[in-house]
C-alpha cells in the first residue's frame, strides 16, 4: 500500500473513532437543549417540570442525601440480580436434565412471571415486612424469568454433533454440563443479564414505592407529593445512572469472558 | 512419529483378524406413527487395519452404520461385534474415534484444549496428557497453532484438529462421517493424502463414509457400495491400486476404470 493511501486510511479511521465518541454526546446535548427550550420557551412552571439547570443544581446541593438513598437501592438491585440469576441458572440446569420437572414447573414459572411487578410487591411486603428483603426479592423475581428462559435455551441448544462426540468419548452427564453445556450457555446468560441489569433496578425502585422510607423509590414518591420536581428528576437520574453503570459492568465481563464468536452475543 | 503410534502400527500388522463383524443387522427407527427401516440385513466383516470406504446415495444408512459400530445406535435385529465384544464396551474402552462432517470443535477451547477433551474426560496423568496432545497436533502438522481458537483456523485446519482429537486416545477404529465434504477441493485433496499417511503410520482401522466416488476410490482398500431405502449392502468393490499412491493416480487408466465401475454400481437400480 502506498503511504498516501495508508495516511488516508488512518485519517478515515481516526475520524470514525472520533464520531463514535462525539455523536452520542451530541445526542445527549441535543436532548438537554430541547428540554431547556421547551421549559423556558413555554414558561412551564417548576412544579410541573424543572429546567435542566435546576436539576443540576439539585444534584449538586443534595448529593449526600441522594447517594445515601442510592445505596439501599443499589444493594437491593445487585442482591436481587445475583439471587435471581443464580436461582434461574440452578432451575434451568434441573429442567434441562429432567423433562418431567420442566413440564410440571415451567408453566408455574410462566404464571408467576405474568403477575405484574406492582402486584407482586405488596404481596411480598406483607409477607416479608419492610426491610431490604422484600425489595431484593422483587428485584430477584424480575431477573429470574428472562435468565431462566435464556439458560434453558442455552444449555439445551448444543450442536447435536458435539453431544454425540461427548457420548462417544463416554463423558458423564456432569462432564457434559461443565465442559459443554455451561460454556455454550454463557452468551445466552450474558444476553439475559444485560437486560436484567436495568430490570433489577426497576424492581428495587418499584418495591420501595410500596413500602419504604429510604431508597430512590421512596425519594421519588416523596418528591412527587411535595411537587419538588428538581429532586424528582434528580432521583430518576440517579436510578438511571445506577442501571447504566450496572449494564456497563455486565458488558465488560461479557467482553472478557466470551472470547469466541457466538451467534448469541451482541 | 511417536513410539506409541509405531507400536500401534505393529500391533495392527500382527493380528489381522476381523475387528468389526456384523451379521444380518437391521436398524428400525420410529418416526411419528411409522417405523422406518434405516438398515436391513447388513452383513459385513472389517479386518483389523483395513481402510474401508462406504459409498452410497443419501438415505443408504451410512451414518447409521457408523453409529451402530460406535454403539450409539443399537441394532433392532442381528448381531454386531466390535473388537470381540459389544460396540458400547469398545466405546467405553476408548477404542473408537469419531470424526464428524463439521469439525465439531468447542469454540471456547484452543486447538490443544480441544484435542485434550477425550483424555480429560477419561482422567489420566495430567503431564503425560499434555505431551500426548502436543504430539498429536504435531503429527497433524498443527504444532505451531496449538493455542489458536477454532475460529482462527481454516476449515481444513479445524478438521485436522478434530482428527487429532479422534486419534489422541489411541483408538483401534476410526469412524469418519463425510469428514471432508464441507471443504474446498484443494484442501480435500491434501487431507485425503494425509489421511492415507495417518492410516499407514498408525495402523488404525478406518471406516470412511463419503458421497464422493473419487474420494472412495482413492482412499479405500475396499469400497462398500450401499443401496438406499432401506440401507443395505449392494456390493463390495475391491480397490486394486498400488498401496503407495499419490493423488496423481487419479489420472491413471486403472483409477478411471475403477471410478467408472463405482459410478455404474451407484447408478444401477437394485
Amino acid at each position: 500500500m502506498s503511504t498516501e493511501a495508508l495516511r488516508e486510511y488512518l485519517a478515515k479511521r481516526r475520524k470514525e473513532k472520533l464520531q463514535d465518541f462525539a455523536l452520542p454526546l451530541l445526542g445527549i446535548a441535543g436532548l438537554l437543549f430541547f428540554w431547556w427550550a421547551v421549559v423556558a420557551g413555554l414558561h412551564v412552571r417548576t412544579f410541573i417540570a424543572p429546567s435542566p439547570g435546576l436539576v443540576a443544581v439539585t444534584l449538586v446541593r443534595n448529593r449526600a442525601m441522594l447517594l445515601r438513598n442510592l445505596l439501599p437501592t443499589a444493594v437491593e438491585a445487585v442482591g436481587g440480580f445475583l439471587i435471581g440469576n443464580f436461582a434461574a441458572i440452578v432451575v434451568a440446569i434441573v429442567f434441562v436434565h429432567s423433562k418431567i420437572l420442566q413440564k410440571i414447573f415451567f408453566p408455574v414459572a410462566v404464571m408467576l412471571n405474568s403477575i405484574p411487578v406492582v402486584a407482586k410487591a405488596p404481596i411480598l411486603i406483607l409477607i416479608m415486612g419492610s426491610g431490604l428483603a422484600p425489595k431484593t426479592t422483587i428485584a430477584a423475581f424480575v431477573c429470574f424469568f428472562p435468565t431462566l428462559v435464556n439458560m434453558i435455551e442455552g444449555l439445551s441448544s448444543v450442536d447435536p454433533q458435539v453431544m454425540e462426540l461427548m457420548e462417544i468419548i463416554s463423558a458423564s452427564k456432569a462432564q457434559i454440563l461443565f465442559k459443554v453445556r455451561f460454556y455454550h450457555s454463557l452468551p445466552y446468560l450474558f444476553s439475559s443479564m444485560r437486560i436484567a441489569a436495568s430490570m433489577c433496578v426497576i424492581g428495587a425502585v418499584v418495591g420501595e414505592w410500596i413500602g419504604s422510607t429510604k431508597g430512590i423509590g421512596a425519594l421519588i414518591l416523596q418528591a412527587t407529593y411535595a411537587f419538588d420536581t428538581g429532586l424528582l428528576y434528580s432521583a430518576i437520574l440517579m436510578s438511571t445512572l445506577l442501571a447504566g453503570a450496572f449494564f456497563v459492568v455486565i458488558a465488560y465481563f461479557e467482553k472478557i469472558t466470551i472470547v469466541w464468536p457466538s451467534e448469541r452475543s451482541h | 512419529m511417536s513410539d506409541a503410534l509405531q507400536q500401534q502400527g505393529i500391533n495392527a500388522v500382527l493380528d489381522a483378524e476381523a475387528c468389526i463383524r456384523c451379521r444380518d443387522v437391521s436398524v428400525t427407527f420410529f418416526k411419528g406413527r411409522q417405523s422406518v427401516s434405516a438398515i436391513e440385513g447388513l452383513t459385513l466383516d472389517v479386518k483389523r487395519g483395513e481402510f474401508l470406504a462406504l459409498l452410497g446415495p443419501s438415505g443408504c444408512g451410512k451414518s447409521t452404520l457408523l453409529r451402530l459400530v460406535s454403539g450409539l445406535v443399537a441394532p433392532s435385529a442381528g448381531k454386531i461385534d466390535v473388537l470381540g465384544g459389544s460396540p458400547v464396551a469398545a466405546r467405553h474402552r476408548r477404542d473408537i474415534g469419531f470424526v464428524f462432517q463439521d469439525a465439531a470443535l468447542l469454540p471456547w477451547r484452543t486447538a490443544l484444549e480441544n484435542v485434550a477433551l477425550p483424555l480429560e474426560v477419561s482422567q489420566g496423568d495430567q503431564r503425560q496428557r499434555l505431551q500426548r496432545c502436543q504430539e498429536m497436533l504435531d503429527f497433524m502438522g498443527l504444532g505451531a497453532r496449538q493455542d489458536a481458537y477454532p475460529h482462527e483456523l481454516s476449515g481444513g485446519m479445524r478438521q485436522r484438529v478434530s482428527i487429532a482429537r479422534a486419534l489422541v486416545s489411541n483408538p483401534k477404529i476410526l469412524l469418519m462421517d463425510e469428514p471432508f465434504a464441507a471443504l474446498d477441493e484443494i484442501t480435500r485433496d491434501r487431507l485425503n493424502e494425509e489421511l492415507r499417511r495417518i492410516w499407514k503410520q498408525t495402523g488404525v482401522t478406518i471406516l470412511f463414509v463419503t458421497h464422493g466416488i473419487y474420494e472412495a476410490a482413492y482412499l479405500g482398500q475396499r469400497v462398500l457400495m450401499l443401496a438406499a431405502n432401506p440401507g443395505r449392502v449392494k456390493e463390495f468393490v475391491p480397490v486394486e491400486l498400488p498401496e503407495d499412491r499419490t493423488l496423481r493416480i487419479r489420472e491413471s487408466r486403472e483409477f478411471v476404470e475403477l471410478a467408472g465401475r463405482l459410478r455404474s454400481s451407484m447408478e444401477s437400480g437394485s
